[in-house]
């Protein structure tokens, strides 16, 4: 009889493994599991079951993923790149398919199979895949198959930032604290998945039923799958679900297999790939943490130190004081004896919903305090302060900078630094004398902190306290980069790949971790910048391994309480004892037996902003609304109205237009909030009319999401797209939004640049959009710089297009132009300075919300302007206090007009003490990059605060709450009293 | 963290104490670059350390956000200050400065805060620029200098082009580079030492180079070619692209690469359609008229001896790859590599490489137009290119790029298996 010959292709991902056995083409064996970070072994494993199947017959191999490339080079077997592995299995088994979604660990694909092969994956900055499922449903406190039921019964999507996992996480946590329920995120997480992989990937080819769902995620999650049939229009029987979804890749390499000359024996095979398996560490790494365990305890001994004080609750009797820290994934609760020692302590994860979690644990302290303790006061801190604070009737509540400061003062009067690394934020400051300073926050990214290594020891199966006691002792702990999440995803997979074990991966997050608080959130060169005596806490230190990088990263000592988890809630506690009430009002042990909470959510209709509200109803029929971005429709906004630029100036632009003659649209954006004025000026003085395209919103985004190009471009760039759509939709003939590389020109620039992508993105939009074929789309590139080449450009422009326009009637047109750009210019200085001195005449403070024109954009900004006037400032903006100031001497080649005003706005902020100056940056903004030091270099320079947001897609504005509460109690509250 | 940087100055003196450090973009041509740049008195040297020491010192000391190629120059040059290798009194470091509105016209200015950060502020840095933006006493660019460093490019990519149309396809191993390496140090040495060494040697020395590598012993088995377009740092620089060309070669394909004289021309002629466009300058206009037509005679001349032994291909006409955009991109987007992207990959699938690679730092500005923002349209009207775009940056691991050049030559496995199954029933053949 001849030898039975079989084929085996193995998959390794980033998470799983798979393996499927072919005997004559039939699938007689498969399997999908986890591999822990440890694929090599985990194959071995995988494949000792197959003995009794082959038995004598022998083996054809081929591996596939991006696991199995380096051991497939390493044993020299074939290899075959996945996506290719998908299409040889769909051609075979699904002929007529059009499109295939695969969805794997880390990785997103759609190949389209219509016209030969086309395939894309994710770049190197995407979320939105399996891992970030897994991420999010950990977050929520489920498991996989709970979170796809729950997204089955939701009734409302909230929007959440599709671009990147990691914001989406921020958008997630901020829902979570507004109390939206599990199924409606669990919806949204899948609705984002879908927008990403939808809009990031498919860059303006159509997606074409049948559609064949593959991957983990897409096998075992109908509700996902559902999500992109809605979101697609697909009918059940175009949306394809085959069998082998789950191990697709594993069975192309099997097939490919086929095709290879070496077969081997079942018993040669597993040799070859034990060989795999070895123990030499190739991946780079840095020395392991501790030398000895002598070295481990000296270190254990030394923080043991900081200890606080405790007292028996049981016997104590007197006045208590409560503080709690609803943080972004975990709720923290102090309850403080008169002198400061604890008397009750919890720290537990929020599971989705903190007033749950702050009920229970109230139950249990008016238990235990019975008739002897009265509680005097009560304070919340954190992202859920509010929320806690109007459940539970709280007395008080304040930012949680603040909190942490009275805290660690309370351990060290001299502290002059302070790094507090939780799960979700990292947040530092100085106190140079007493008071905070340079506050600076992880905004936009939550790489390496908490919940990072915390989802990661979860997905190699370990508990977080585990995982870190794992580290201690590694060998080599790996260098794995202190980037985004995905990237940090990508480089543990190399480090597997090169044969690292748990314990170096667990040291090497920890580093991570560190080394991105210190290199990217404070940008330090040496440990002199963060001061002589530092605490650290947030939860995140509890991780000895992360204590000890940090430590060594700085060559310095430093504090970590005992209590480094408790920080915010022992400082809100303190906070509340030094109110001094008699009694708190808080909700009482007979008024919570009683307490119910319910949210529900709704569309807030008070201006376009259309925020996503979440109306919370608690028992006492009170209600605590969330989500808003103003105070306009919650009834505590206060009667002052305060001075807004951002607002007159939407007003002024909006306004522009209208006119008689040939239509002309024109996109809203970038370039066009500042130069509008000057194209309505210059087309109407042509004999056109002229039509702009509205303000943003997030529909705007998602009406020309699909043909976004660049996943990476800044937002405003990306919002360009729909702004066209938009116009067509709206019956546009023709759409105007020309080049230039130059723009006007202003006082003191070495050259008057436009940014890259303000000056060119027409190109983007012409080769992209393909529903710009229907109309005419005129960018002519021209020099704005100088009105006698605007000339010679439109001339020559206007002569090719057909139309006869007289040298003296453009001459005339581009006067007209610049008149009303003046006039617009002048328009929002003289509004500026009213503002100012109303503000003045108030006593209020004024903040310079400066960024690019386009910032005013209120789906750009998210409500920041109006954010600020509700804490009780007016914003002005840098084009309308540049004149105040004069260009100071800068360190760069200064070559941009709109950066230039930035420069000035903040000279004008360092000679005006009640000017304070934000600066809006825009995610992916590459010219910030260099605006933003030397802003800092100004302001600092002059003794001013240097606050910067940054912003994009994202809508989580708890972060930039803080910042803004932090500044404003830096600056000692707003003047006009009004705590912060 | 506020920070004031006095700018210091490259004097006449230093000229003699000073070494000056230059980062390695393109390693044949910057060799010979410093050997000319030692023929004028300049004590030269170029730097080759590369690890996980220049990257930390990148990100350490460049604002991360910044561009990758800064993050690496920049680490690169204090992780070679650190060294101990120079005494840091007596170094100095040189740049390019392109200018126009990229950020990599800012690539000085963080360069002289890093230093500061890192505690060397008295460290003098040159600018090496041609459009007047930064000057220093001790540093002129002469005309007969800036003549030789154009012969520096023209010979540096012809033996790039030699050596990528070479190596691939090598009988001994390594045997191309070092023939490539002895010629650039038998050039270096008669750039320096060789009295009268004119064009007219030079370009003797063309067909030299041309007939050794002819004679070079090689199987010309036919492989794929496939493009690689870019950032020019991160296109030329192995330490930017890791090692993007040995990997291709690894992959048994051939690399191909414009040369850096194009991107010479492409600045050039910036100015010319500036003038086209908008009537800016004139006289710069006439001036750059002559530079460019003097670069494009130059190119002709080394794809003449490049073609004359008929193993080799040549050079693309410039002006009929600059006619190509039409209809992509206009002559007006000068930012970065700006149409000179779009024109090399164009000018690859005009020349049948369909296969490109299109490489660029993570969240580069222009190459969100010119690169990505063009692709789409690219493969609309050349359905037959296959583009993968490829991120650079400090934590992208290469086993991801990898895989997604991996993903691209698949790509184009199927793509030809398809047609072959059309004329014969052959099994696809798609080892990769």
């Amino acid at each position: 009889m001849k030898e039975k010959i079989y084929c085996l292709g193995i998959d390794i991902g980033s998470t799983t493994a798979k393996l499927v056995l072919l005997e004559d083409g039939k699938i007689i064996y498969s399997s999908y599991e986890r591999h822990g970070a440890d694929p090599r072994r985990k194959i071995c494993e995988m494949m000792s079951r197959l003995d009794s199947l082959i038995g004598d017959g022998s083996v054809k191999v081929a591996l596939s993923g991006s696991g199995g490339m380096g051991i497939a080079e390493e044993l020299d077997v074939a290899f075959i790149q996945e996506v290719h592995a998908t299409a040889i299995v769909v051609k075979k088994e699904a002929p007529d398919a059009k499109t295939v979604i695969e969805l794997g660990g880390e990785d997103a694909k759609i190949i389209f199979l219509e016209h030969g092969t086309d395939a894309r994956m994710n770049g190197t900055c995407a979320g939105g895949t399996g891992a970030f499922i897994d991420q999010m449903s950990s977050l929520l406190h489920v498991d996989n198959d709970e979170f796809d039921r729950m997204s089955l019964e939701a009734t409302q999507i909230y929007p959440i930032a599709s671009r990147c996992g990691v914001f989406a996480k921020s958008d997630i946590q901020s829902l979570i604290n507004q109390g939206v329920s599990k199924e409606n995120i669990a919806a949204s997480v899948y609705r984002a998945v879908v927008n990403q992989t939808v809009g990031g990937l498919a860059g303006g080819t159509p997606i074409k039923a049948p559609v064949v769902f593959l991957g983990g995620p897409l096998h075992f999650c109908a509700g996902l799958r559902k999500s992109f049939a809605d979101m697609l229009g697909l009918s059940d029987s175009e949306a394809v679900s085959p069998e082998y979804d789950s191990i697709s890749v594993a069975l192309g390499a099997a097939i490919y297999s086929d095709g290879e000359n070496r077969s081997y024996s079942f018993g040669e095979l597993l040799t070859l790939f034990k060989s795999a398996i070895d123990d030499n560490k190739k991946f780079v790494h840095s020395a392991p943490l501790f030398e000895s365990r002598e070295e481990y305890d000296e270190f254990v001994t030394r923080h043991k130190k900081a200890s606080a004080e405790y007292r028996d609750i049981n016997k104590y009797t007197g006045r208590a004081f409560l503080g709690i820290d609803c943080g972004s994934t975990t709720t923290k609760m102090v309850l403080l004896a008169e002198d400061d020692s604890i008397l009750f302590e919890y720290y537990g994860a929020n599971r989705g919903n903190p007033v749950d979690v702050v009920k229970t644990q109230l139950e249990k302290i008016y238990e235990l305090s019975g008739d002897r303790i009265t509680i005097c006061g009560s304070a919340s801190t954190g992202y859920g302060e509010e929320l806690v604070k109007n459940a539970f009737h709280l007395d008080g509540g304040l930012v949680e900078t603040m909190a942490h400061l009275k805290a660690a003062q309370f351990f060290n009067k001299d502290v002059d630094f302070i790094i507090d690394i939780g799960g979700q934020d990292i947040k530092c400051f100085k106190i140079p004398n007493g008071a905070i300073d340079s506050v600076m926050l992880n905004e936009a990214c939550s790489s390496g902190c908490g919940s990072f290594l915390e989802t990661f020891a979860n997905a190699l199966g370990l508990s977080a306290e585990e995982f870190a006691k794992r580290g201690l002792f590694a060998k080599a702990p790996a260098e794995l980069g202190s980037r985004c999440t995905v990237f940090m995803n990508s480089a543990v997979k190399q480090a597997q790949r090169d044969g690292a074990a748990v314990e170096d991966i667990s040291a090497g997050l920890c580093l991570s971790v560190v080394k991105n608080a210190l290199y990217k959130v404070i940008r330090v060169n040496s440990p002199s910048d963060l001061g002589k005596c530092i605490v650290v806490q947030g939860g995140t230190f509890y991780n000895d391994s992360v204590l000890r990088c940090f430590e060594r990263e700085i060559g310095r000592y430093v504090i970590r309480p005992a209590i480094a988890g408790l920080m915010g809630a022992f400082g809100a506690a303190l906070y509340a004892k030094e109110e001094r009430l008699s009694k708190s009002g808080m909700l009482g042990a007979e008024e919570l037996v009683g307490f119910t909470h319910s949210s529900r959510s709704m569309t807030c209709k008070g201006c376009q902003n259309a925020c996503s509200l979440t109306v919370n109803t608690f028992s006492d029929g009170k209600k605590y609304v969330s989500g808003n971005r103003c105070e306009k429709m919650t009834g505590r906004a206060d009667s002052v109205s305060r001075g807004n630029i951002y607002e007159f100036k939407r007003q002024y632009l909006t306004s522009l237009g209208g006119g008689e003659g040939e239509k002309i649209s024109i996109p809203l954006g970038l370039e066009m909030y500042d130069a509008a004025p000057y194209w309505d000026g210059l087309l109407k003085s042509l004999g056109f009319s002229v039509r702009f395209s509205k303000l943003s919103t997030k529909q705007t985004f998602y009406n020309g999401q699909f043909s976004v190009t660049s996943d990476t471009v800044c937002y405003p760039a990306k919002l360009m797209h729909g702004h066209v759509e938009n116009l067509i939709a709206d019956g546009a003939k023709t759409v105007f939004y020309p080049c230039c590389s130059y723009n006007f020109k202003e006082e003191g620039t070495a050259n008057s640049y436009h940014c890259p992508v303000v000056a060119y993105y027409s190109e983007v939009l012409n080769s992209s959009m393909n529903s710009l074929k229907s109309v005419r789309f005129w960018f002519p590139y021209l020099d704005l710089s100088d009105s006698k080449r605007v000339l010679f450009g439109l001339k020559k422009f206007f002569d090719g297009q057909g139309y006869k326009f007289s040298t003296s009637k453009i001459q005339k047109a581009i006067a007209d132009g610049e008149k009303k750009y003046a006039e617009y210019r002048l328009a929002v200085r003289t509004e500026c300075e009213k503002i100012i001195s109303d503000s003045r005449e108030r006593g209020e403070r004024i903040i310079v919300l400066a960024g690019r024109p386009y910032h005013v954009d209120p789906e750009i900004n998210h409500g920041i302007d109006t954010l600020v006037t509700s804490l009780g400032c007016a914003v002005v903006s840098e084009d309308g206090i540049e004149h105040l100031g004069g260009l100071p001497e800068v360190n760069i080649l200064n070559q941009w007009t709109y950066h230039s005003r930035l420069f000035k706005a903040a000279n004008a902020v360092t000679e005006n003490d009640d000017l304070e100056l934000v600066q809006l940056v825009s995610f992916g903004c590459g010219i910030d990059a260099i605006t933003t030091d030397e802003l800092r270099a100004i302001l600092e320079g002059k003794g001013k605060h240097y606050t910067q947001l940054k912003i994009d897609e994202i809508t989580n504005l708890g972060a930039v709450k803080i910042r803004l509460r932090s500044l404003l109690s830096a600056l000692g509250g707003n003047k006009k009293g009004g705590r912060v | 963290m506020s920070e004031n940087v006095e700018r210091v100055l490259f004097t006449e003196e230093m000229r003699k104490t000073h070494t000056i450090l230059i980062p390695d973009m393109l390693p044949r041509h910057f060799k010979l670059i410093a050997a000319i740049m030692r023929n004028y008195g300049y004590k030269v040297e170029l730097l080759q350390n590369c690890g996980a020491g220049v990257t930390e010192n990148g990100l350490k000391y460049v604002h991360n956000d910044s561009c990758y190629p800064a993050q690496l120059v920049i680490g690169q040059f204090i992780d070679a200050i650190k060294s101990g290798k120079y005494d840091p009194r007596n170094v100095a470091l040189m740049l390019t400065q392109t200018g126009g509105g990229c950020r990599a016209s800012n690539y000085i200015a963080l360069l002289r805060k890093a230093l500061a950060r890192a505690g060397y502020p008295y460290i003098p840095i040159i600018s090496l620029n041609f459009s007047g933006l930064e000057s220093n006493p001790g540093f002129k660019i002469t005309f007969s200098l800036l003549r030789k460093l154009v012969y520096a490019v023209l010979l540096g990519d012809l033996m790039m082009r030699l050596v990528n149309q070479s190596r691939p396809y090598e009988v001994v191993k390594g045997s191309a580079d070092e023939l490539a390496d002895s010629w650039t140090a038998k050039l270096a040495d008669k750039l320096v030492n060789e009295k009268g060494y004119n064009y007219k040697k030079v370009r003797k020395e063309f067909y030299n180079i041309v007939n050794d590598f002819t004679a070079l012993e090689c199987v010309r088995v036919p492989k794929t070619r496939v493009g690689i377009v870019g950032e020019i740092y991160v296109k030329f620089s192995p330490l930017g692209n890791n090692h993007l060309e040995d990997f291709l070669v690894e992959e048994n394909c051939e690399p191909v690469f414009a040369g850096l004289v194009d991107f010479a021309m492409y600045c050039v002629y910036n100015s010319i359609a500036d003038y086209e466009l908008y009537h800016r300058d004139k006289l710069k206009k006439i001036a750059f008229s002559m530079a460019y037509k003097y670069l494009i005679k130059k190119q002709h001349h080394i794809d003449e001896a490049l073609t004359s032994t008929g193993v080799f291909r040549g050079f693309c006409d410039f002006d009929h790859t600059r006619s190509l955009i039409d209809g992509y991109i206009g002559i007006g987007m000068k930012m970065g590599e700006g149409w000179l992207l779009t024109a090399e990959m164009l000018e690859l699938i005009d020349d049948g490489v369909n296969n490109i690679v299109c490489v660029q730092p993570f969240g580069c500005l222009p190459n969100h137009i010119a690169g990505r923002g063009v692709i789409h349209k690219i493969k609309q009207l050349h359905p037959e290119a296959n583009i993968a775009a490829i991120d650079y940056d400090p934590s992208t691991s290469p086993v991801n790029q990898h895989n997604r050049i991996k993903l691209m030559l698949a790509n184009m496995e199927t793509g030809k298996s398809e047609e072959e199954t059309n004329t014969s029933d052959t099994r696809e053949p798609l080892s990769v």
